[in-house]
């Protein structure tokens, strides 16, 4: 095996253009006689717009025209769609308000766009877009997610705000399970409102063709080919063949540039109106407004046991906050990626769940890192560990007592999927091993001799990931298939180049698509490269999110590099006048089995493309691609445990350690994969202990700059202690789970069960801020 | 308004409105798009480049107030093949994910090193780099990259 | 950002004037403060006259028990200082914990004072030090410079120079930050001056501030328990989302007793 093989710590190529400065993000990119657009946003939750007048800013400096919702209606333009259809629990489908990309007759939340101004410079943009004059008829609006329902009415046709009604599980079997269980832990919660905020803002820049009527769009997306068929499809921007979507370098994502959002479709319709290239960057004031936010859920979570500590039955009511608009995937991350995980790690025998998704005047909620399986595990992992507590179980002997054991996988769950494989027991005792569980209650006397309080505190979870199967997505409301494109093209030469339809924005996959291709093909690391991001360069790809990338993605690599193994096979039978059940592929050479007859991978792919008397049924060239689709989700899972010291005079939560264990199946690259832990832990941090979007009570975001929404600087954390278990993945060919995602899914419980732990307190809304942890502590 | 300034060794004299900030000059005027724009408040460090010796916000510098000075953007400091030793420090040490704020730490992280002679730990590189956000990596191997970088300068 | 005429004066004599001349004017010192605001648009002045180019209005001068820092000294210079670090180490560290590495770089003691932000640290020290604040035109005394939010003694364009500080036998300053913005949400500067103590606060209230009632409460010791029975007026203190007022009064107390253990050891 190579030193760049699978398994390796290979450093990144990319990193060569970031480290230098060459990287190329949308907005570095700058077209001949561009103009730049800047939005007209709203600046009420709620309001009726009576008029428009732009009459002085279409006249300003070096104004090319200023738009609203009406022009683009006009011209034909559609509403953005939501992808995915959840049916309430009377089978009625969920109610999808009409989402203009800049609203028209009302806005709904604070940030909406409603217009935009194209002018020959960014700053006479901004000052032209300062001239237009909006009247606006103020309404009263929906901002508390407790007492949405009961609230004015934000969409005509939208009954109580409420967009389903939905549920999982068996009801009966669990209102039994509690009429007669010895005891039941009740917690009610909030799962913190969150903004993604990735450090490159939101940006597009579009160039129509008026002789060719063809667009070329380059924006921050983590899956251009679905931009590219929304717009297309739904928005009616385009016919797909005439458009052209490219994400080059995207500065992070963490779910919130999946989405197609209004700016970068009203930008492209700009280029066409005006017949010049439109540039649009964000700045971060409008990327706290418009970008999707997440997470932002009230839950009562109800758990029975027996006097073991047998789990007998869960019971979870949550309403989730859908924001304004149904964002593009918004309605299937309370729901499918939500009520499905709530079996976590256990063998819970029966579980209902009942999740009410609602509208009110904020921004959009969509997928944010992790997407439903962070509120899932919070869910899970805080109910357990106080039930632990109520119980006077250690937490993690309750835990292990309720394990799904290794000897029961497949184990299916009653809510609805099929775990493959996992040994929840392994991660666990070599979580404690590492953070030295034993010893903490000597390290709790000292703190405490200190005047200090500590906590630790476990956090089991499980996520789904690598979206399954088409079928069973589509069966369930997806409207698009999960699979995963991938081609790999042998050149003349020998050297590779790889196409694949996910998308990188930090994740590597430059440096592991090629570890995987040139272990599977014998091919030097340095000949493999790697292609993704441009709808004009590849067929069609579903994008990265969900941590899909390498379990779907590098699978259809591996199918595709079968092919071209397959094909080999074939010229080099042809070659070596052998039949090709008789040539053997290993180490990047054929060879007939027996003899000492071989050709090398290089001599085969020249072959390939200058085939001397092929047979006819034998095609010159050598490139074949391959579309995978998963039999099953994959089902990373591990143990994290967060230890925290609190000062109990300021409140302030020193998260002393951190550590991880997780079971991603194999591991590409370690290097990487660590990587992703680690931001993925941050970021869960961040949400136990520093981040929350907030809406004052007239809905207006307070969090909406860095003064205010804490994201977390390097000296907010500590080093983390990452490890890893492995259970190798059943049902794709690498064995792989995926790992983008695990940080920010365990971390959140574990911070929150050990700053609860610290406190002596039942329970405490994240963030687990410096005030609410004195209050918490002036109270008790 | 007439601006002379020096970016990576280079003169420049230029016509700049008294409105523009530094990191305009830099990405505008002279194609210099490794600096980054990541906030509007000043705090997220993505645009911080070496003027007259100090890490700075170029997102917080006025064209006038760079009159004359001597800037160093992440453009300047070593090309593959010749790294300087904080940039071959992040590869080596996986310091950087989607590398947006990459340029600005690794400036502000020399900084840091050269201000602090190397004398650092990792308490000290956390806090010597509070001024740059990553949403990527939970700092976790930007402050190795950092510490193993401090060695070698 | 709106437009405006840009100057760069190369003496006080012509910043004053400059500014006396323009329909809006305002001095750009660091610029930490201002340049975002511009960007924000909530200010819209007509002229900015840089004092980056006068000479003599940055460094740090000691002389027996006065300690002078010119006000366009940058924060990291304080912090830096030999001098600062001799005579009054608290100055110095209080320097160190401003903003960020980059905003200590920029930022100056005189932008500070000028802006009187009311979470700024500065303001701490020069009320708990009773600094004189020197202007183009006289000498304000700490006590008399800062009249509430985002307001000081200064007469529409008057420039600081200088900021003398007495040298104290001792004195500490803790802060506790905002978690996101890092500003101070309370700060306490203590000093012992040789007569009798000081005690500084910023953050709490929509102005630095004198707590008199602890300092009177010390009775020349510094005594760490006080600062939790000290009368302390918090009607009047800010509140936000990170902090009530409640809570920021707590924290001056806490604060004030950790400066005054500083002291003590």
């Amino acid at each position: 095996m190579s030193e760049q093989g699978i398994g390796k710590r290979v450093t990144r190529r990319e990193d060569l253009r970031f480290i230098t400065g060459k990287g190329r993000y949308t907005d570095d990119i700058n077209l001949p006689g561009q103009a730049y657009a800047v939005f007209l946003r709203s600046p009420y939750p709620r309001a009726r717009i009576r008029a428009i007048d732009a009459a002085a800013a279409a006249k300003a400096p070096g104004v090319v025209g200023v738009f609203t919702g009406k022009d683009l209606a006009a011209d034909g333009i559609g509403h953005l769609p939501c992808g995915w259809l959840v049916k309430s629990k009377d089978g009625s489908d969920m109610k999808v308000p009409p989402r203009p990309p800049l609203a028209i007759e009302t806005v709904n939340f604070v940030g909406e766009p409603y217009a935009l101004v194209v002018a020959e410079t960014l700053g006479q943009a901004r000052a032209a877009a300062a001239l237009v004059e909006t009247d606006f008829e103020e309404l009263e609006p929906v901002v508390a997610l407790a007492e949405a329902t009961a609230g004015p009415q934000i969409h005509p046709e939208i009954e109580a705000n409420r967009c389903y009604d939905w549920e999982l599980g068996d009801q009966a079997a669990v209102e039994a399970a509690f009429a007669k269980a010895p005891h039941v832990t009740r917690l009610e919660f909030a799962n913190n409102r969150l903004i993604p905020n990735a450090i490159e803002p939101r940006a597009a820049v579009a160039a129509y063709n008026r002789p060719t009527e063809e667009f070329t769009l380059y924006t921050t997306s983590q899956n251009p080919h679905l931009e590219r068929l929304i717009l297309a499809a739904f928005v009616n921007l385009a016919p797909e063949h005439k458009l052209r979507v490219i994400s080059p370098d995207v500065g992070g994502g963490f779910g919130s540039k999946i989405f197609v959002y209004p700016e970068e479709t009203a930008a492209a319709w700009a280029a066409r109106r005006t017949n010049r290239p439109v540039k649009w960057t964000a700045d971060r004031s409008e990327a706290f407004l418009s970008d999707a936010h997440g997470r932002d859920h009230l839950t009562t979570a109800e758990l029975a046991l027996d006097e073991a500590g047998t789990f007998l039955a869960l019971r979870v009511r949550t309403r989730a906050n859908l924001g304004a608009y149904l964002s593009t995937f918004a309605s299937s991350v309370p729901t499918y990626l939500y009520g499905t995980l709530l079996a976590g790690q256990y063998r819970t025998p029966a579980i209902h769940v009942e999740v009410e998704g609602v509208f009110t005047n904020t921004a959009p909620v969509d997928a944010y890192r992790g997407a439903g399986r962070p509120e899932a595990t919070y869910v899970v992992e805080r109910i357990v560990e106080t039930a632990a507590r109520e119980l006077g179980i250690d937490p993690a002997e309750l835990r292990r007592r309720n394990f799904i054991r290794p000897d029961q996988f497949p184990y299916e769950t009653p809510v609805a999927l099929v775990y493959d494989t996992g040994d929840y027991e392994a991660s666990l005792a070599k979580a404690l091993k590492q953070a030295d569980y034993a010893g903490f209650p000597a390290r709790r006397r000292e703190s405490e001799a200190r005047g200090k309080r500590r906590g630790i505190g476990l956090s089991c979870y499980i996520e789904a990931c690598g979206l399954a199967p088409s079928q069973l997505a589509i069966q369930l409301g997806a409207g698009v298939g999960l699979y995963e494109s991938g081609e790999v093209r042998v050149n003349p030469t020998g050297s590779v180049t790889v196409f694949t339809g996910s998308h990188s924005h930090g994740q590597g996959h430059e440096t592991t698509f090629a570890q995987i291709v040139s272990e599977k093909l014998g091919v030097p690391f340095e000949q493999v490269e790697v292609v993704h991001g441009d709808t004009g360069r590849l067929e069609f790809g579903l994008g990265t999110y969900g941590s899909r990338s390498v379990a779907v993605g590098g699978s259809a690599l591996i199918k595709a590099s079968d092919k071209i193994i397959a094909k080999g096979k074939r010229i080099a039978a042809h070659m070596l006048e052998a039949a090709p059940d008789e040539v053997d592929f290993e180490d990047g050479v054929f060879a007939v089995r027996q003899t000492n007859k071989s050709l090398t991978f290089g001599e085969v792919a020249f072959a390939a493309y200058v085939p001397a008397n092929f047979p006819e049924d034998l095609e010159p060239g050598l490139s074949e691609k391959s579309f995978y689709d998963p039999k099953n989700f994959t089902f990373p899972a591990g143990s994290h445990i967060a230890e925290v010291e609190v000062d109990p005079q300021t409140g302030v939560v020193d998260l002393v350690r951190f550590v991880a264990v997780d079971d991603f199946g194999e591991v590409i690259n370690p290097m990487i994969v660590e990587g992703q832990v680690h931001g993925g832990i941050a970021q869960g941090v961040g949400q136990a202990l520093l981040e929350h979007g907030v809406y004052d009570a007239d809905g207006q975001l307070v969090t909406g700059s860095f003064m205010d929404y804490c994201l977390p600087r390097a000296d907010d954390l500590p080093s983390f202690e990452v490890d890893t278990t492995v259970t190798p993945c059943t049902h794709n060919p690498l064995g792989v789970k995926g790992c983008g995602e695990a940080g920010a899914i365990g971390a959140p419980a574990a911070v929150m069960n050990a700053v609860t732990d610290a406190l002596g307190v039942k329970d405490l809304a994240m963030p687990a801020s410096p005030e609410r942890v004195w209050r918490a502590l002036q109270a008790a | 308004m007439k601006l002379s300034l020096t970016v990576n060794e280079t003169d420049h004299e230029l016509e700049v409105a008294p409105n523009a900030l530094l990191v305009d000059i830099l990405r505008g005027d002279l194609g210099l798009t490794g600096t980054h724009v990541g906030c509007d408040t000043s705090q997220c460090g993505a645009c911080t480049v070496e003027m007259d010796g100090r890490a700075v916000k170029s997102c917080t510098v006025l064209a006038g107030q760079a009159e004359g000075a001597r800037v160093t953007t992440i453009e300047g400091l070593g090309a593959p093949g010749n790294l300087h030793p904080m940039q071959a420090a992040f590869q080596a040490h996986h310091a950087l994910q989607c590398g947006f704020c990459t340029p600005g730490m690794i400036i502000s992280a020399i900084d840091l090193v050269k201000r602090t002679d190397g004398r650092l730990d990792e308490v000290a590189v956390r806090e010597g780099l509070a001024g740059n956000y990553c949403r990527c990596t939970g700092y976790h191997n930007i402050v190795q990259a950092v510490l193993a970088a401090a060695e070698r300068m | 950002m709106n437009g405006f005429d840009y100057h760069r004066p190369e003496s006080l004599e012509a910043a004053v004037a400059a500014r006396r001349a323009a329909a809006d004017g305002a001095y750009l010192a660091g610029g930490m403060t201002l340049i975002p605001t511009l960007k924000q648009g909530l200010a819209e002045p007509s002229d900015l006259i840089d004092l980056g180019a006068i000479r003599g209005l940055a460094g740090i001068g000691l002389e027996a028990d006065r300690l002078t820092i010119g006000a366009m000294t940058r924060h990291a210079d304080v912090a830096a200082s030999a001098e600062v670090q001799r005579a009054i180490p608290a100055l110095a560290y209080l320097a160190s914990e401003i903003g960020d590495a980059q905003v200590r770089n920029r930022g100056t003691l005189g932008g500070s004072l000028a802006n009187s932000d009311p979470a700024a640290d500065y303001p701490a020290a020069v009320i708990g030090l009773g600094a004189s604040i020197l202007t183009d035109r006289r000498t304000i005394a700490a006590d008399d410079y800062f009249k509430g939010l985002f307001e000081t003694a200064l007469e529409p364009g008057e420039l600081i120079r200088a900021v003398a500080f007495a040298v104290p036998r001792r004195a500490a300053y803790r802060k506790f930050r905002h978690p996101a913005s890092r500003y101070a949400v309370a700060g306490v500067f203590v000093a012992d001056t040789g007569d009798g103590f000081r005690v500084g606060v910023t953050g709490a209230g929509p102005c630095a501030f004198r707590w008199t009632a602890l300092e009177t409460a010390l009775a020349g010791k510094p005594d760490a328990a006080a600062a939790g029975a000290a009368p302390l007026d918090s009607r009047r203190f800010n509140a936000d989302l990170h902090a009530s007022a409640e809570y920021r009064a707590n924290l001056v107390r806490v604060m004030a007793a950790r400066a005054l253990a500083d002291l003590a050891g």
